[in-house]
């Protein structure tokens, strides 16, 4: 059923009819509808988890829907994989950037599609397109210089003018703003409008709702897989919308009244890590959490944080300065001992390192806790003690699974660090290192999982809480520190800052170089 | 609790079963190409091995075979590779084989003999196993590489000792050359089996003891539960607390002392010395009756088992006119499927049981709440 375009109106750039994908033991888009008018930035919001990814990852060829019908300026297309999906003039811009450090931009653009023959690339003549397109659309991307010399922002314009060269004419946008500070967010808005005027068509992912009523001509609300309403940005409030992405009201990351006490319980003085190179990726940082203090680090990532918390944890020794914890030193104790002094770790990437996917979830209780009780006795696993005690956390902590038996693998992103949270507060720490805790997850675990800290945070726990989202980190941290090239570079009062200031203060704008 | 839903274990026995049968089919193309009939073949083999002496002999080799299997999975739990239990296990047996025949130690008592011949193997096999850990936690070499190499090291090593002038006699009247024959009290007895003229290992009861001890060290134990979290993730054990260079060198010594009782049923049962004609290759048949067994210290046993009545009843062939290298064959087919098959039943089991947790809570894992009732959407009906 050929849809023509009717009358004067344009046909849709892009129409998704009744797209509905049933994704094992994840969110399942079902019945989704969207049409994106050619020329406009449309922007797809919905919280973590609602489908938004698998959505755009059906609408570039990377999945395919049980049911449901894509059409492209009218015409009804099947995408088998993304070059079909290129071939009809959509790109998509990832989250994480595909580049290539060591190469040029020109090479990184080029690769995959190289000019010229099969024998003799025409570097010449992809230079010069890449020149046109950058100045055509305002990009400003110089094709020489060095990927790894460039910055955030830069790298993010690189990776459309790549989409750009392929001959896109209607760009996915996955969660553009995720990775920027609120400068860079601005350059980018810019050059989303520009783009727009040149006739090109932007699907833009976000859940940051002022972004999206600053730079979209529509707005699509996605819900638990579902598109829930397709509204104008002049119609609409940000609470508005964030009420039809949530269905209720959304959950304030927020502590209500101060329980710093003055007892230290992490003490970190002179940090320095090296990287392979030699290179200090943490220099020199010093701090003290309190019981009952949380302590947030903001910082763009890269910056240091990752070592940080591994130096921390004993998974990287650092190469100068001192750990203590409670006053006792700790920084040449291994992982082990350092978790037995009660010491929680909820990791960055729970798949790398906070659970083993292949294994059950009570075996997965017992990982990390595998020398204490209830987890063992001896030298002995007590399988039953660590089984009742995984139905507990599962009770409390609202993991959604059938049963406790089956593997880490076939719960959803949230489940999985529900379970995390709960078996890290299981043991009663002292200190937890919680790293991009609520990463991922949707609102209702993110709002429970806010709850968990704040109640160990008022029976005096000590908290070093590293996010990006910045909101996250003023509301829920005593203090801020900001993490600028492995050094703390500014502290700031959470009860003052605003995400921007927070932002200039990540990118060096303000203080030192 | 679920673990022993029929389910699950038909989907555990689909991959062997469906190995063993597209093997067959390969080897009944093979036979066909080769103008031998497959039914005359499988006849000669099913006859051969309902003779007790065959079977016998297969449960001999089943045993070394499950030994060396058990060593090479302590490995792959880990995700390592131990291919040098076969120089492991000659060099053990090389060495216990001349303790054990040696004079002064024929005065000491049988259990104390046995014991120490024992205890002795299992260092010698550890130590071997512990060259190529200690390189591998120390530079960081691969225990592929090392061990294969230990394997040829182990191999001229064995033939440097085994000479008169060192660990070894001649045997008169043969260009044989083996370790002092080990006398009574060093020997295990074999248990006689009615209707067999060879008797049945008397070490069989090692073995089985060693698979026992797999068994209840991977799922009981501390030690196991790192080992295997180790083996499924490194990152993950490292934040856990787990110390995986040390894992690295306990499962690598522990590989090592078990594939130092590999020789040991056939020389303490059987050979009584250690000399040229001793069996070799059996650490290679302990990798691939691993794969098929999935590791798994039940179903390892049935594998050695039915690797032992392949390899036994091929005698058979001859005799019917079939060459006997179709038994290879098929050995060869079998580990090949079966790897690829596992992998497949792996994938099936993770999608079946993510959808089956999606579909226990409900398509979108919606806490019910609110929102539009959602009548186009996949309920599940339990």
């Amino acid at each position: 059923m050929p849809t023509e375009p009717a009358g004067g109106e344009p046909a849709p750039a892009v129409e998704l009819t009744g797209i509905t994908k049933r994704f094992p033991g994840v969110v399942a888009n079902s019945d989704v509808n969207i049409t994106v008018r050619p020329g406009t930035v449309h922007a797809l919001v919905g919280e973590n988890g609602a489908g938004k990814s698998t959505l755009m990852k059906i609408l570039y060829g990377m999945q395919q829907p049980d049911e449901g019908v894509i059409a492209v300026h009218g015409a009804p297309v099947v995408f088998a994989s993304p070059a079909d999906a290129i071939g009809a003039g959509i790109g998509m811009v990832h989250q994480h950037f595909m580049l290539a450090d060591n190469l040029t931009v020109l090479e990184n653009v080029v690769l995959g599609s190289e000019p010229g023959s099969a024998v003799a690339l025409d570097f010449a003549a992809a230079r010069r397109r890449i020149r046109d397109i950058s100045d055509s659309y305002g990009l400003n991307v110089d094709p020489d210089r060095l990927v790894d010399e460039l910055g955030v922002g830069e790298r993010q314009r690189v990776e459309i003018l790549k989409v750009l060269y392929r001959g896109a004419r209607t760009l996915i946008l996955d969660e553009p703003t995720a990775v920027l500070v609120p400068q860079e967010v601005d350059e980018l808005f810019g050059n989303l409008r520009e783009l727009k005027a040149e006739g090109l068509t932007i699907l833009f992912i976000s859940h940051k709702l002022d972004e999206v009523l600053s730079v979209a001509d529509d707005i699509t609300v996605i819900r638990r897989g579902t598109t829930v309403a397709s509204v104008s940005p002049k119609e609409v409030t940000a609470r508005k919308l964030a009420e039809l992405m949530v269905g209720t009201a959304l959950p304030v990351p927020e502590l209500r009244e101060s329980t710093v006490t003055d007892r230290p319980v992490l003490t970190v003085t002179g940090l320095t890590v090296t990287g392979a190179d030699g290179r200090r990726v943490l220099d020199d940082v010093s701090f003290t959490i309190h019981a009952g203090e949380v302590l947030g680090i903001a910082g763009v990532e890269g910056n240091g944080q990752a070592e940080l918390v591994e130096a921390l944890m004993g998974i990287r020794a650092p190469a100068a300065g001192r750990i203590a914890l409670g006053g006792r030193d700790i920084t040449r104790l291994p992982t082990r001992r350092r978790r037995e002094a009660g010491m929680g770790y909820i990791p960055e990437d729970r798949h790398r390192q906070g659970v083993v996917l292949e294994s059950t979830l009570w075996e997965n209780r017992v990982l990390g806790h595998q020398t204490r009780k209830p987890s063992s006795r001896g030298p002995l696993i007590d399988i039953r003690a660590a089984k009742a005690d995984t139905e507990r956390i599962v009770r409390d902590y609202d993991v959604r699974t059938p049963n406790i038996d089956v593997h880490a693998s076939a719960l959803s992103g949230g489940n999985q660090q529900k379970l995390i949270v709960g078996r890290e507060m299981s043991a009663d720490p002292v200190l937890l290192i919680a790293s991009h805790p609520t990463r991922g997850v949707d609102v209702g675990a993110q709002a429970a999982i806010w709850d968990h800290i704040r109640r160990a945070r008022a029976e005096h726990l000590a908290v070093l809480l590293i996010s990006a989202d910045l909101d996250e980190l003023i509301g829920m941290s005593d203090s801020l520190s900001v993490i600028l090239r492995g050094r703390l570079v500014a502290d700031h009062d959470p009860a003052t800052v605003t995400p921007e200031q927070l932002g200039s203060a990540m990118t060096g704008a303000e203080g030192e170089d | 609790m679920r673990r022993f839903a029929p389910r699950a274990v038909l989907l555990g026995l689909a991959a062997p079963v469906g190995a063993l049968v597209f093997a067959v089919l390969v080897c009944a193309v093979v036979l066909a190409a080769t103008g031998h009939s497959l039914f005359d073949t499988i006849d000669a083999m099913v006859t051969a091995a309902q003779r007790p002496r065959t079977f016998v002999n297969s449960l001999n080799s089943a045993t070394q075979y499950y030994l060396a299997a058990i060593a090479v999975a302590i490995g792959f739990r880990m995700k390592l590779f131990n291919i040098g239990v076969d120089g492991q296990y000659r060099l053990a047996a090389m060495l216990s084989a001349a303790l054990a025949g040696a004079t002064w130690m024929e005065g000491l008592p049988s259990v104390l003999r046995i014991t120490m011949t024992i205890v002795a193997a299992m260092l010698v096999g550890a130590a071997w196993a512990g060259v190529a850990a200690l390189l591998k936690v120390t530079r960081g070499i691969s225990e592929v590489i090392s061990t294969i190499m230990l394997n040829a090291i182990a191999t001229y090593l064995v033939s440097y000792l085994l000479n008169p002038a060192r660990l070894a006699e001649e045997r008169p009247g043969s260009n044989n050359i083996g370790t002092r024959p080990i006398t009574e009290g060093g020997q295990v007895g074999g248990i006689p089996v009615s209707g067999s003229s060879s008797d049945l290992f008397g070490l069989v009861f090692l073995a089985a003891a060693v698979g026992f001890a797999y068994w209840f060290v991977l799922s009981r134990t501390r030690f196991g539960f790192e080992l295997k979290a180790t083996g499924l993730s490194e990152s993950a054990a490292v934040a856990s607390g787990i110390s995986v260079k040390k894992m690295v060198l306990l499962s690598m010594l522990l590989s090592g002392a078990v594939a130092g009782l590999v020789g040991l049923p056939q020389l303490l049962g059987s050979s009584h010395e250690y000399s040229l004609d001793f069996p070799p290759g059996i650490g290679f048949i302990g990798i691939a009756v691993a794969l098929l067994g999935r590791n798994h210290p039940i179903g390892m046993a049935l594998a050695a088992v039915l690797w032992g009545l392949l390899d036994n009843s091929a005698n058979a062939l001859d005799l019917a006119g079939v060459p006997r290298e179709i038994v290879g064959i098929m050995q060869g087919v079998i580990v090949l499927s079966v790897v690829i098959a596992y992998e497949l039943v792996r994938r099936y089991r993770v999608r079946t049981e993510q959808r089956e947790v999606g579909k226990a809570l409900g398509s979108t894992r919606d806490p019910a709440a609110d929102g539009p009732k959602d009548d186009n959407r996949e309920e599940a009906s339990a």
